[in-house]
């Protein structure tokens, strides 16, 4: 097995992420689209773990995935928060900070 | 031929106090957690435990110092009688007292806490405590009754649990703690009377300008940090944060020479927010809004020394980083220069007491750092403890006034005036104070200020030299401006004994050009409502006067604590203070148990001449060996300049006097009105009273002149060229504008500080669709951007 | 190079279970059903649960499994029944200037791709294949509790901040 196999794997999928990240409007699809984001980081991760024989990148990882977890539960939260007030969740609406 | 082997060996003692230094921050810690948990529930509302929680710091300190003079006293007895059993010459070496415990860990980083006790940090260590026991006892009757008692004590005693921790901070990581745990106190404390609106912007501006110097400290030291750090580790088994490390890395002639210049500079950056140094001094006359004690404390003897402080510890890092040894202009001793003067310019305008003296403090902190820049470690240091007594005395005696003679006011030419014989103790008090800041011989500030200026002359720095000398000419004459028109001359308004009824006074206050005055007078009127039944200007209690008596003597007689015009026996502070600039051998010079004599290998050195010729600073030191400070010279003392300065001084002094008297008293015709007359003073006085508009500059003109130019042209090039051509193409370029618009403009506004909201409306609506407010467009430039900037990366490298 | 170096059987199953993997992430950012979509993405998350273990990480691929898979999916549909998305197709998932996103992905693709096989070519992933041994959990946790201590503190703040934080949010009051 080479690195570059992990590492293009990574790229190609976190590309996906931010495609997915900027042409998404509805809220939790983009929520969906950066867990491919943090996916494609911790295969990275796990990939230099095996390259350097270290176990710091399965530490790290477990990190990510419990970060991870804490966002969509707060991102989620956001969501129907939005929801509640404004009965939509297409980002495009949600435009306050327009200058 | 400074061989290892030829090194002596001097015993030099310790004790309790000084091993157990990192208790002076500890206790007033501690403190803070009991007043805000009990404070409210005591008979004293907490204040108890702050002043006692401050003098048993005073008395650790105290005990401490006294121990540190005797282990310099052992070390130089030692050096003597090793000279006598047959060395040639021993140069002691006083080693600091230095101990470091592991506070946190992460993936192999150690960060340390602890204690590093020499000359330096002990000075600071005394003063500090010093003046916060004394702050404290006096706003025990200054704060009487305020509606947040509890938690202004609560507040000033962390600051000064913060104060300390940074004063014995062992390694920059401590020191930032320390640095910010004051940022946050001074927020708090400023704001202290948050209802008032001027009051929580003044905060929020003193708060956002330090921070903006901040940034400066953490780039600095992880500057600092990875290039020193593989060397300390290497030769001296400390991380790149240790303090020691640091100065015998830079001093070591192994550092590169950028990273030390581009560190230093960082690190100033912090000290010209911190101390509030010429351009980012602005905050400093606003955060008079504080309470006149927080402003006496925080904002002149001690919070605002911390840059200085900063500068005098890392002292080798800026010696090298900054070549301060040339006598080229550096960007220290400019800045401390520039300072000197448009601060004391500018308190020739105020109407504020307190202004006045927020000006001249941070003219005072200009010598500082202008000494430090010039190589004159020492004297910069010791204005710094004299400093600190003349200062924090003039700036209660002004409490004292407004307290008991202005009706809560600060306007010195509406409500004081003919103080002196109604109010005798504050009255004199403030003169001794004053002439100390002025420099006059046997006071105080004599001692220091004229030793930095004939030390700054003596390293060469001529032009630097002049300009001391004038800042010492206006020192005298504005301060002899400040008493006349508030102890001498007719009374007018609240100190002639006028009554303001309730509504009176707040009228007046909102005439007034500061409206902290008004904010301090309406606000803590409720809280004096017994003590106003007695109207009209009289004495302040005895909590008030023994404090400012205390301060008043000591700014008589601190100055003999170095006083150089009476010979070596009385330079106390080169002896116990200054560092020694000495080659010793590393092992040894490091941490030590607690409790136990430290032996120190002394450097023997074959003649006295050798000492002079391969200073530390000159020759880099050899394997096995470090330098901890770099070899400074001190002026010889002549009464022939310092004749000179004084006669400046008196010059300046009776001037002032004479044009007050003319002026204020007798409304001379000719000086009367002169500004009106003739438009060169005018304009002078007209820029003056707008602080040379560099509060406008930040707001406006910067932030425009950038932003304005940048979106006018975009839109030009839209409307003309881009317009033209194909709608798309016109809609890229667009966004790219705006990227550059919207992070010139971010960065622009970031680094003025103030007023984002004036520069989005000031640019017009060109560039409105760009910002769509659109989640995802946002999203788009952030990635695009990160992508190019990869880009470009990969494009330099390959 | 000797066949066993080869490592055949990976290699295959890299193959497979990337392709599977790419598609189906192509599938989530592309589909116009948010719960075809979250359906999409459990295949992407147990793909790199797969990847996982084909680089020996074995406790991380089962704790993916259980998190994501498990509860995370969960909250996404629980997130979309409660905003009342249509379960059915909707015809306006994607925003007005959905396309910009193209050229800014393949962008960072082309850079990203260019910089990992400049820096890494066909460098092997491990010397001798035969040395890659599962993670044992007892030596990951004394990685976390050693020198990574401090991390996880932070974290476990992180948390107990992310459940206040999503009551106040989502609480009706």
């Amino acid at each position: 097995m080479l690195t570059t196999q992990f590492l293009l794997l990574g790229a190609v999928l976190f590309c996906i992420g931010v495609y997915g990240v900027l042409a998404r409007k509805n809220a939790v699809m983009v929520l969906m689209s950066i867990e491919l984001i943090l996916n494609s980081v911790n295969i990275n991760l796990l990939a230099f773990s095996v390259r350097h024989g270290s176990v710091d990148g399965n530490t790290f990882a477990l990190y990510i995935i419990a970060i991870a977890a804490a966002e969509v539960g707060v991102g989620l939260a956001l969501v129907l928060l939005i929801y509640r007030n404004r009965r939509t969740i297409a980002l495009d609406d949600l435009s306050e900070m327009k200058g | 031929m400074l061989a290892h082997e030829m090194t002596s060996e001097v015993l030099a003692s310790s004790g309790w106090f000084l091993d157990h230094a990192w208790l002076i921050p500890i206790i007033p810690a501690v403190a803070f957690v009991l007043i805000i948990f009990f404070g409210k529930k005591l008979p004293m509302k907490g204040s108890e435990l702050g002043v006692l929680s401050m003098l048993t710091s005073l008395a650790f300190a105290g005990g401490a110092a006294w121990q540190w003079i005797q282990r310099v006293n052992s070390v130089v007895d030692g050096a003597h009688e090793a000279v006598a059993e047959g060395a040639h010459h021993v140069a002691p070496f006083v080693s600091p007292v230095i101990h470091e415990w592991t506070w946190w860990q992460s993936g192999g980083f150690h960060f340390g806490i602890g204690q590093h006790i020499d000359g330096l940090a002990l000075t600071l260590l005394v003063v500090v405590a010093f003046i916060s026991s004394l702050v404290q006892i006096y706003s025990l009757e200054y704060l009487r009754g305020d509606r947040r008692y509890t938690h202004f004590f609560a507040a000033l005693t962390l600051f000064s649990a913060g104060m300390l921790c940074m004063v014995l901070a062992p390694n920059m990581v401590q020191l930032i703690l320390g640095w910010e745990i004051m940022g946050l106190c001074s927020f708090m404390l400023i704001g202290h009377w948050w209802e008032e609106e001027a009051n929580s912007r003044a905060a929020l501006k003193a708060f956002f300008t330090v921070r903006v110097g901040d940034m400066g400290l953490l780039i600095g030291t992880a500057i600092l940090f990875f290039s020193a750090n593989s060397w300390t580790q290497k030769n001296l088994g400390v991380s790149g944060f240790n303090i020691s490390g640091l100065s015998a890395w830079a001093m070591s002639g192994q550092a590169s020479h950028s990273a030390l210049t581009w560190g230093a500079v960082a690190l100033f950056v912090a000290c010209i927010g911190k101390s509030g140094q010429f351009p980012l001094h602005t905050w400093l006359p606003d955060a008079m809004a504080g309470p006149t004690p927080v402003s006496s404390l925080l904002h002149s003897s001690t919070m605002v020394v911390a840059g200085v402080f900063l500068v005098a510890r890392l002292y080798p890092v800026f010696w090298e980083g900054m070549k301060i040894g040339d006598t080229n202009i550096n960007f220290i001793v400019l800045i401390g220069g520039i300072t000197i003067v448009i601060a004391a310019l500018l308190a020739f305008v105020q109407h504020d007491i307190k202004k006045v003296l927020a000006y001249s403090t941070v003219s005072q902190l200009g010598y500082m750092m202008m000494g430090l820049g010039a190589g004159a470690w020492l004297p910069a240091v010791f204005h710094i403890f004299t400093h600190a007594f003349f200062k924090a005395c003039l700036f209660l005696s002004a409490g004292s006034v407004s307290h008991s003679g202005s009706h809560h006011s600060f306007d010195m030419k509406k409500d004081m005036g003919g103080l002196a014989k109604k109010m005798p103790i504050t009255a004199t008090t403030w003169i001794i104070s004053t002439l100390a800041l002025a420099g006059v011989f046997p006071l105080a500030g004599f001692f220091s200020k004229d030793e930095i200026i004939d030390n700054v002359g003596h390293n060469g720095y001529n032009a630097f030299m002049i300009v001391g000398l004038s800042g010492a000419f206006l020192t005298a004459a504005y301060m002899t401006r400040a008493t006349y028109l508030t102890f001498f001359g007719k009374a007018r308004g609240a100190a002639a004994g006028e009554h303001h009824d309730e509504h009176d006074a707040h009228a007046d206050a909102h005439d007034s050009h500061d409206a902290h005055a008004t904010q301090n007078a309406h606000d803590s009127h409720d809280a004096h409502g017994a003590h106003d039944v007695a109207h009209g200007p009289h004495e302040s209690p005895k909590l008030i006067t023994i404090p400012l008596m205390i301060l008043a003597a000591l700014a008589l007689v601190a100055g003999l604590s170095n006083a150089t015009p009476f010979g070596e026996n009385w330079e106390r502070f080169k002896k116990y203070v200054e560092p020694s600039a000495e080659y010793v051998a590393i092992e040894g010079t490091m941490a030590s148990g607690p409790g136990e004599a430290v032996v120190v290998p002394a450097q023997n050195v074959s003649s006295e001449e050798a000492v002079a010729e391969e200073g530390c600073a000159v020759v880099a030191p050899e394997a096995g060996m470090a330098c901890y400070f770099p070899t400074i010279h001190h002026a010889p003392f002549k009464w022939s300049k310092a004749a000179l300065s004084l006669i400046i001084v008196a010059f300046g002094l009776l001037s002032s006097w004479m044009f007050c008297v003319q002026y204020y008293t007798r409304r001379n015709k000719r000086l009367v009105g002169l500004t009106e007359r003739s438009k060169v003073l005018r304009g002078g006085y007209t820029f003056l009273w707008n602080k040379y508009y560099l509060d406008a500059l930040y707001e406006k003109v910067i932030v425009r002149s950038i932003a304005h130019p940048i979106a006018a042209a975009a839109y030009w090039v839209n409307q003309n060229i881009l317009d033209g051509i194909v709608n798309g193409v016109g809609k890229v370029s667009r966004r790219v504008a705006g990227w550059v618009y919207r992070n010139i403009d971010q960065r622009v506004v970031d680094g003025a500080v103030n007023g984002s909201g004036a520069a989005a409306r000031g640019t017009g609506g060109a560039l409105r669709p760009v910002q769509s407010g659109k989640v995802n467009q946002y999203g788009a430039l952030l990635f695009a951007a990160a992508a190019i900037g990869a880009l470009i990366l990969v494009i330099i490298n390959t | 190079m000797i066949a066993a170096d080869l490592l055949v059987a990976q290699n295959v199953g890299f193959g497979i279970i990337s392709l599977l993997m790419i598609v189906a992430a192509l599938r989530v950012v592309t589909v116009k059903n948010v719960v075809h979509a979250a359906l999409w993405l459990v295949i992407v998350l147990s793909g790199a649960a797969a990847q996982y273990l084909l680089l020996s990480a074995e406790f991380v691929a089962i704790t993916q499994i259980l998190v994501y898979v498990g509860a995370v999916m969960v909250l996404f549909l629980f997130g979309t029944m409660l905003t009342r998305a249509r379960i059915g197709a909707e015809s306006d998932l994607n925003n007005k200037n959905w396309a910009l996103g193209i050229p800014v992905a393949l962008l960072m693709l082309g850079v990203m791709s260019y910089v990992i096989i400049d820096g890494f070519g066909s460098e092997r992933l491990i010397e001798n294949p035969g040395d890659m041994t599962q993670v044992p959990v007892q030596v990951i946790s004394d990685d976390i509790f050693g020198p990574y201590l401090l991390p996880f503190w932070a974290l476990s703040f992180v948390l107990l901040v992310a459940v206040i934080g999503a009551i106040v949010l989502a609480r009706k009051d």
